[in-house]
């Protein structure tokens, strides 16, 4: 009887404990606005995927149909057929962008990282200046730097070659920010005792450092991902064998209103990848941010 | 004398010491950094030397004092456009996506894991969906078919279809929509994660300290904790909210019609990359960067007071 008691009161505050200071009028309005507005968020693009796999005169249909009443892959169809007649076989272009995202965002979590440890580890000359020149980084866009760039890419004789892609993306300012907030959390004992064990500065980055910060990997990798996943090579590629994949796709969506459904194959596709990358990362990704703190 | 010298001395071989003693953390640091340098920092300084110049990547540059500078600010209409629409965007689409990161994750944050999840992912996707917002082209398609259009007339608020696309007159409020939708990114995530780590045990001890309602608890308790995260959420907002063109480009054009879609960012790849002016684009680049860095700082220094 008497735990029964103890078991009620307990229960009741530990409800009670969960809801503190929420009125059921506050509820319904605040959870009305986000379901009003994860509809807005959410419509868009679930009519690019419904509209990917929409025959042509279910397309321009009103009210328009969030699901496709007939099922087709003909947008596609028309997609690879466009693309059997560019006269640089399609799967090259894949090749290209599949290149530099993999070499770009590996390149980035290994270098991102090489640099955050010190900077979130050790005191040492230069440091405090490197890390604030790192945080200013962050409060311009790169679209500053694009035209030095472009001089100092041609000089460097990186011109026309994957590398004028990924090697400035690799050094992305935002992924070492969260890289050496995150690393930041390691306890130091676990350092000092590795190296009390003898173990150079190297092999205690590598082997107890870089496994213990998977979690910002991931983060790292989604960042840089969607950058490179989406490059066009801009003004930086100009063969046509070394071009990525979403130049050809824009290219081939460059039409107007009638390619509406190439369009959203062709958006269907670029979505696909980084957005289930995310789905299958994201704890770890917030995780992430939870360090992601400025002073 | 002596003395001092001795001691300058040693201060340098401390300095030098301290420096040898770190050597693994310089090699470590080495690859990034070497680039970090190429392409961000000496780029900065040489847009702005480069600025002074008439510069066109064939001949050898010539110094013109700030020809390019009197003539951005003075003869270019469309600079002047570019300035006033690239402002006019960052004062709509900063601050309003910045509330709405902050928002959206504080409600995100009363739900159960599951949902909370699939909710984090309904309005952040967007942002990593390369170009699905050419979406956009379909509903604002000027045409009775644009689902924008199809609504509005069968609503009966307006009788013919708009051409939002083209008509100057819509098309940077087309642009914010759309600006919006894309911009739950990286300081949403920040926000999510900062307000998961507010420690529990504060909103228990409000209560009883005499918080009343999550208004109080939110402006007492909640921002006062996240004031990192909101301070790094300002940063990546404004920056992205200054450098708008992408959309602009892909929606209304390049140019876009009286250039009513026009910003600095895309003046600047106008400049840059098609009239290859280079040192036209570069004193474009140096007052971009002045303005981010400037609306950067003093945000900052602003938000860094708040609670204080």
């Amino acid at each position: 009887m008497m735990t029964q008691i103890i078991e009620q009161i307990k229960n009741r505050r530990y409800r009670r404990r969960k809801r503190i200071n929420r009125s059921k009028a506050g509820d319904i309005a605040l959870f009305t606005i986000l379901i009003l507005f994860g509809f807005f968020s959410a419509f868009p693009l679930i009519m690019t995927v419904s509209n990917a796999f929409k025959p042509l005169d279910e397309l321009f249909l009103f009210p328009p149909r969030l699901l496709p009443r007939n099922l087709t892959v003909e947008n596609f169809r028309d997609l690879s057929e466009l693309m059997s007649n560019s006269w640089i076989p399609f799967t090259r272009y894949f090749f290209n962008t599949i290149l530099i995202t993999t070499l770009g965002t590996a390149g980035h979590v290994l270098i991102a990282s090489m640099a955050a440890y010190p900077l979130a580890k050790y005191k040492f000359p230069g440091r405090t200046i490197l890390f604030t020149l790192v945080v200013y980084s962050l409060m311009f866009a790169p679209q500053v730097t694009a035209t030095p760039n472009y001089i100092i890419i041609t000089r460097l004789g990186l011109i026309d070659s994957h590398a004028a892609i990924i090697l400035p993306a690799i050094a992305s300012s935002l992924g070492l920010y969260l890289m050496k907030q995150f690393m930041e959390q390691i306890p130091d004992e676990l350092i000092e005792s590795a190296k009390i064990d003898g173990a150079s500065e190297y092999r205690i980055f590598f082997q107890i450092v870089m496994p213990l910060v998977k979690p910002a990997w991931l983060t790292l990798i989604i960042l840089l991902f969607q950058r490179l996943w989406v490059t066009d090579g801009g003004s930086f590629i100009f063969s046509e064998e070394l071009k990525p994949v979403s130049y050809a796709l824009r290219q081939i969506a460059a039409g107007t209103i009638e390619r509406a459904g190439t369009i959203a194959a062709v958006s269907f596709i670029m979505m696909v990848v980084p957005v289930t990358f995310f789905i299958l990362s994201q704890s770890k990704i917030v995780e992430t941010f939870s360090h992601s703190g400025m002073k | 004398m002596q003395d001092n010298i001795n001691m300058n001395l040693t201060k340098r071989q401390l300095l030098w010491k301290d420096v040898k003693k770190n050597k693994h953390n310089y090699v470590l640091m080495a690859p990034y950094m070497i680039l970090f340098f190429t392409f961000t920092i000496i780029p900065v300084f040489m847009s702005l030397g480069i600025s002074f110049t008439y510069f066109n990547l064939l001949e050898t540059p010539r110094f013109i004092g700030l020809d390019n500078y009197t003539k951005l600010l003075l003869d270019d209409d469309i600079f002047i456009i570019a300035l006033k629409n690239t402002l006019i965007l960052a004062v709509v689409t900063g601050p309003v996506s910045y509330l709405l990161a902050f928002v959206f994750a504080w409600l995100i944050n009363e739900l159960k894991p599951r949902l909370r999840a699939f909710m984090t992912l309904i309005f952040y996707a967007p942002s990593i969906s390369g170009n699905a917002f050419l979406i956009w082209l379909l509903i604002f398609s000027g045409d009775v078919h644009g689902y924008a259009n199809a609504i509005m007339v069968r609503l009966g608020i307006i009788d013919n279809p708009v051409l939002w696309l083209n008509d100057p007159k819509y098309m940077l409020m087309v642009i914010i929509i759309v600006q919006l939708w894309l911009s739950l990114g990286v300081s949403f995530l920040a926000f999510i994660a900062g307000l998961q780590s507010v420690d529990r045990t504060l909103y228990e001890a409000g209560a009883i300290d005499g918080i009343r309602n999550r208004w109080q608890e939110l402006w007492h308790i909640t921002l006062p904790s996240m004031k990192p995260q909101l301070l790094f959420g300002a940063v990546m907002q404004i920056t992205t909210s200054l450098a708008i063109a992408e959309v602009s480009m892909q929606l209304v054009g390049f140019p876009s019609v009286q250039y009513a879609g026009h910003t600095i960012v895309t003046h600047l790849i106008d400049f840059g990359s098609i009239r290859f002016d280079l040192g036209y684009a570069s004193a474009i680049a140096t007052l971009l960067f002045l303005i981010m860095m400037t609306a950067n700082l003093l945000v900052r220094s602003i938000l860094r007071r708040v609670g204080d």
